[in-house]
């Protein structure tokens, strides 16, 4: 198992590392030592590989993830896994601002507390986290599935379209256009997936709220303007 | 972007190494802001001594002869040399007195900072070479906070870089941009402030003099400045006695804090944390938009 120390090992060796991988290789569990909040650690990942990073990371840690399994045994600076594609993130401490913005899929599971922008214009991510998120959280969020087991912040979902969000403490507010909806079958059983998936035992989908876009936003409409 | 560090330390062994601490927090955070550097550390006080900062562009000149010259003029100081700073010890007494003396006997100093416990340090360039220069690392304190910065509302000089000082052991160093500075300078001027650049935060720094001599805490004028100063900010604020930090309500710009048995940190990333001792088991947190945080040594003891 290649094992990268961070403090005696430039970032761009274990980068070029994980893209370097060809089809055949048998390297495909990567251990990172000593990351010391250093940025962009695994970014860009594109296979199934297994990153253990021991200890805190700073921006944009395992952005751009297709397919690879990240996990930071410590917490993650703003943008931690940003625009991911597949694969799975999973954060032991707390996240920073914009965690998962703009994935298009995959699975981030955050076992702390993330800040602010918390799925900020995902794309068909879905994030689960075990604790409390921040304001401004699923802001313009397109698809995929927001889980917050803790509370939710001010402005959760400003300006959906038709991302998912499942809260199951409290909302401080709700954003333009963000409405909470009933919870049917389907999401129950959606729910009991990605909580099952992100190894939340505590929580059961029952407890949880659904929210999402009430679609009054979608076109200009001059009627709506002092809600933009 | 620019970085700031802070460090409020609580316990007294730590003392000593407060400027090698907060050093190695500034040097980290260097790549957020290549253009200034500055530190402000609060040291011991006696209760008689006040201390003033300046800085001079042509030191050789400006500095010499000047203990002499306030003699003359009837002050009697002790001045340290530090590159193009020096700092001024005298009684406290005379802490009014001194700067229409210096304005007079050396015209082309600037006042960097003064009070009881502070020494302000800040140059254009990197934070290494700033901290070097001013030998910072040998400096003990209480706490002190630092600033490496990104111009971006000012000019690149001196006197652009942070921290700002607007009053007695008052300092702030700030990331982000205000939008309302220059109403807020004109109002400030009419209330009496002066103001040396056309810097935001220099007026975010007098905005919180001016609130604090109408008599409310650190706590106080930090909640005031939510909801007078519109913007981008996070701060971190020290006082002779105090530390604080307040985020604007968007909280866009980055914050990281810690906290231990022994000390208070700030960074703007985490990366500047990592050498604190213990930081493994410290608790670290985001601080909340629109939240006051502030730790007095005064109301601790």
């Amino acid at each position: 198992m290649p094992v990268f120390d961070l403090s005696q090992t430039p970032l761009r060796e274990l980068n070029s590392a994980l893209h370097n991988l060809g089809a055949s290789s048998n390297d495909t569990l990567f251990e990172v030592v000593n990351p010391r909040g250093h940025h962009a650690v695994a970014v860009g990942i594109d296979g199934p590989v297994t990153v253990e990073v021991k200890g805190s990371v700073g921006y944009y840690c395992a952005g751009m993830n297709d397919g690879g399994t990240v996990t930071v045994d410590g917490s993650a600076g703003p943008g931690v896994a940003e625009n991911m594609m597949s694969g799975t993130v999973v954060i032991e401490g707390d996240a920073s601002q914009y965690a998962g913005a703009t994935g298009r899929g995959g699975l981030l599971v955050i076992r702390g507390n993330a800040a602010s922008r918390c799925g900020i214009s995902m794309k068909g991510i879905d994030i689960v986290v075990h604790g409390s998120i921040g304001h401004m959280s699923a802001f313009m969020g397109q698809s995929g599935h927001l889980i917050v087991c803790g509370d939710a912040g001010e402005a959760l979902g400003d300006s959906i379209y038709e991302a998912k969000l499942f809260v199951r403490g409290s909302v401080k507010s709700l954003g333009a256009d963000c409405i909470e909806k009933e919870m049917r079958p389907e999401h129950l059983e959606k729910l009991a997936e990605l909580l099952g998936k992100a190894g939340v035992t505590q929580a059961k989908p029952e407890e949880f709220k659904r929210y999402g876009s009430a679609r009054k936003l979608y076109n200009f409409n001059i009627d709506n303007a002092d809600a933009y | 972007m620019c970085g700031i560090v802070g460090l409020f330390l609580k316990d007294k062994s730590l003392e000593p190494r407060l400027g090698e601490l907060l050093s190695d927090m500034l040097i980290t955070m260097t790549d957020r802001g290549p253009d200034s550097a500055g530190i402000a550390i609060y040291g011991s006080v006696d209760g008689k001594t006040a201390k003033i900062t300046i800085q001079s562009a042509t030191p050789e000149g400006d500095f010499a002869g000047l203990v002499d010259d306030l003699a003359q003029a009837g002050i009697d100081a002790e001045v340290c040399l530090k590159s193009t700073h020096a700092v001024i010890a005298i009684d406290m007494g005379q802490l009014a007195a001194i700067r229409p003396v210096l304005a007079e006997i050396r015209p082309n100093v600037r006042i960097m900072g003064s009070g009881e416990s502070v020494e302000i340090f800040k140059e254009v360039g990197l934070p290494k070479d700033v901290v070097q220069r001013f030998g910072v690392r040998a400096m003990g304190g209480t706490h002190g906070i630092g600033h490496t910065r990104m111009a971006t509302e000012s000019a690149v000089t001196t006197l652009g870089a942070h921290p700002f000082s607007t009053g007695a052991d008052q300092c702030l160093v700030h990331n982000g941009s205000l939008s309302n500075h220059n109403n807020l300078r004109r109002e400030l001027i009419r209330e009496g402030m002066r103001f040396e650049t056309q810097n935001d935060s220099e007026v975010a720094a007098a905005y919180l003099t001016a609130q604090m001599a109408k008599g409310k805490d650190l706590g106080q004028a930090l909640t005031g400045a939510l909801d007078d100063l519109d913007g981008f900010f996070t701060f971190v604020v020290g006082t002779k006695t105090g530390f604080g930090v307040v985020r604007d309500p968007i909280a866009c710009k980055p914050a990281v804090m810690a906290e231990t048995d022994q000390y208070v940190a700030f960074g703007s990333e985490y990366r500047a944390l990592v050498n604190l001792p213990g930081i493994e088991t410290a608790r670290v947190w985001e601080p909340e938009p629109a939240t006051v945080y502030f730790w007095d040594h005064d109301k601790a003891a």
